[in-house]
């Protein structure tokens, strides 16, 4: 990993409440991408499975992982922690999650601006050939704007 | 998200109350509240939905979103038996103001309801309901058996 991104990779994981809330992890960083992984989790769940199987993670946690996992894209195209904030983001979701299995997401910066950032995603559960969810968004830089 | 849990969250005896048997929405901790319009979705403060110092994550406001706007689909929908099943196809949220660390409001506004397919808007707002801080809209597959 670069070495610049270690400290900022590592204090998204550790002091962001949110990040911490819904258990995601670190999986993989490159020069403009970024990959995390959400493991499977009962308080993830959006309801309990029938008979008490396993149910479905939320389609809303999927949304919190590729929010997450698309930040961190920009600031590994960045190579330092910039003020930015999400501009839009759409989730297609094709399909339910697998119960029990980790959900991985990656994130990729299409191209950057002093401005934006476009970033492009994808949600899968173990074969990224068959993903969960696809993940559109752009990400604007927001150092001295005023809210 | 199961239609007939919410349904039975939603339509029960009282008009507002957690959604407590929804995991990812006890979470988020959200609650309901029948208004006239529709369903008001409220997701109080709590330190685990920070994002950023100040600031709310965005996942946190799109899930408040994603429910809003699937609680007032079940509302309009209706609780007859024939009332479909509800799968969100995708959603896309649109970030307004950044949200602060306090309570946030949810409301949705079936645009349009076909056969197969709604069209829901959400907004979320917090002190001002006139200045969202989120919009979202979804398009949800109605499974009818």
């Amino acid at each position: 990993m670069n070495p610049i991104l270690k400290p900022i990779i590592d204090g998204f994981l550790n002091f962001v409440p949110h990040v911490k809330a819904l258990g995601m992890g670190f999986r993989a960083v490159g020069d403009d991408w970024a990959e995390l992984t959400l493991p499977y989790a009962e308080h993830l769940v959006a309801y309990p499975g029938d008979d008490g199987a396993p149910g479905v993670i939320a389609s809303g946690a999927i949304f919190s992982l590729m929010d997450s996992v698309g930040g961190m894209a920009v600031i590994a195209k960045s190579k330092r922690l910039m003020q930015q904030a999400t501009l839009d983001l759409r989730i297609d979701y094709l399909r339910p999650a697998r119960p029990g299995n980790t959900v991985i997401g990656r994130a990729e910066v299409i191209r950057q601006t002093r401005a934006v950032a476009f970033v492009k995603g994808i949600a899968h559960d173990g074969d990224a050939d068959d993903p969960v969810a696809l993940m559109t968004a752009c990400y604007m830089f927001t150092a001295g704007a005023k809210s | 998200m199961n239609f007939d849990t919410l349904v039975r969250e939603l339509m029960g005896a009282a008009d507002e109350g957690p959604l407590s048997s929804l995991p990812y929405a006890r979470t988020l901790g959200l609650s309901y509240r029948r208004e006239a319009e529709g369903i008001m979705i409220i997701m109080p403060f709590a330190k685990q939905l920070i994002g950023s110092p100040r600031r709310l994550h965005g996942g946190t406001v799109a899930g408040l979103l994603e429910v809003a706007s699937i609680a007032q689909l079940v509302h309009v929908l209706g609780h007859e038996e024939t009332a479909p099943g509800v799968k969100p196809i995708n959603v896309t949220v649109d970030y307004l103001r950044s949200a602060a660390c306090e309570t946030t409001y949810a409301a949705a506004l079936v645009t349009r309801m076909g056969r197969r397919i709604a069209n829901v808007r959400a907004e979320a707002w917090q002190g001002d309901r006139d200045a969202p801080v989120a919009a979202a809209h979804m398009n949800v597959l109605l499974v009818r058996e």
